[in-house]
């Protein structure tokens, strides 16, 4: 075993063993907030992943877009809307639980099979480039222009819609009692006649 | 012992099914959010192994990604105004609090 296969495989062991249990703790952990630093730690191992793969421009856009924006947008609405609170009990939860147990961990089971039995057409030798930006750079920039450009005006769309969607539109104001109804006054329709 | 697509993929495979645990039961609205965007990971992960492994010349996964990594973002943003928009307005982040299209 060369060295560098080694060194490979220690650290895909030690990414695995750190991305499963923190996804674990995303999902289990009673505190949102702690699940929510945890996803920061599962975004940074898939990053670290990304990078074994030899996926250099994809792993830094990763630590960039999901630990640098996503995942601090997450602890921001943690703190707007944490409140804490007994959630009431459901009818049936236990059952619930576990049929979301069977549920998931026989699709566990069904992926790894089909994985295990698929002869996959590997490519005889992986040809890393000495790095793939300049590829992807070209694709952008040729075959796929138009979702690169849709991309952007997605992105803009997404942003007006958050701020219009999370923006309060009326304060009410506190020092008279309103019993008007606080709302945006709509403009009457005019009904068709039939 | 080399490091093989099946690794991947059987990590993939993982963190989708944690991501659709998280999902289906829990109740902090959050929480699902947060359980998508480990799911959305999963498949990012995907497309990286079969890209190196199977596309190491031309590698179009590594492009599928980079958009799949921009609509989650999008998706973020939008899903926790709406998130916080329902906070707003039912003064909960319940799962089993939102029965508005209940009938």
């Amino acid at each position: 075993m060369k060295l560098s296969q080694g060194v490979e495989l220690v650290s895909l062991l030690v990414l695995t063993a750190m991305v499963v249990a923190a996804a674990m703790g995303v999902v289990l952990s009673p505190s949102i907030v702690y699940a929510a630093f945890l996803l920061g730690l599962v975004f940074l191992g898939i990053a670290g992943m990304y990078l074994l793969l030899n996926a250099d421009f994809v792993a830094a856009a990763q630590v960039l877009i999901y630990v640098g924006a996503v995942n601090v947008l997450i602890l921001f609405a943690i703190m707007l809307v944490n409140r804490r609170k007994v959630y009431r009990e459901v009818k049936l939860g236990a059952v619930r639980q576990l049929v979301a147990i069977a549920v998931c961990v026989s699709l566990f089971a069904l992926l790894l099979y089909t994985n295990l039995n698929t002869v996959w057409l590997l490519t005889p030798e992986v040809t890393a480039l000495p790095s793939g930006i300049v590829t992807l750079g070209q694709h952008f920039f040729n075959e796929y222009l138009l979702p690169f450009e849709l991309a952007s005006v997605l992105l803009l769309v997404a942003l007006i819609g958050a701020i219009i969607l999370a923006r309060r539109e009326f304060v009410p104001d506190r020092g008279e009692e309103n019993l008007e109804l606080v709302e945006r006054p709509k403009e009457l329709v005019a009904v068709k006649e039939e | 012992m080399q490091v093989s697509l099946d690794a991947f993929l059987v990590i993939g495979a993982a963190l989708f099914c944690i991501g659709i645990y998280g999902l289906v039961t829990s109740r902090n609205a959050v929480r699902v959010l947060m359980s998508i965007e480990l799911m959305l990971n999963a498949v990012n992960l995907n497309f990286l192994a079969f890209s190196n492994y199977l596309d190491s010349a031309t590698i179009k996964g590594q492009v599928f990604s980079v958009f799949v990594i921009t609509v989650a973002a999008a998706e973020a943003a939008v899903g926790l105004a709406i998130v916080l928009s329902i906070y707003r307005s039912r003064d909960t982040v319940d799962m089993e609090e939102f029965n508005l299209l209940r009938w």
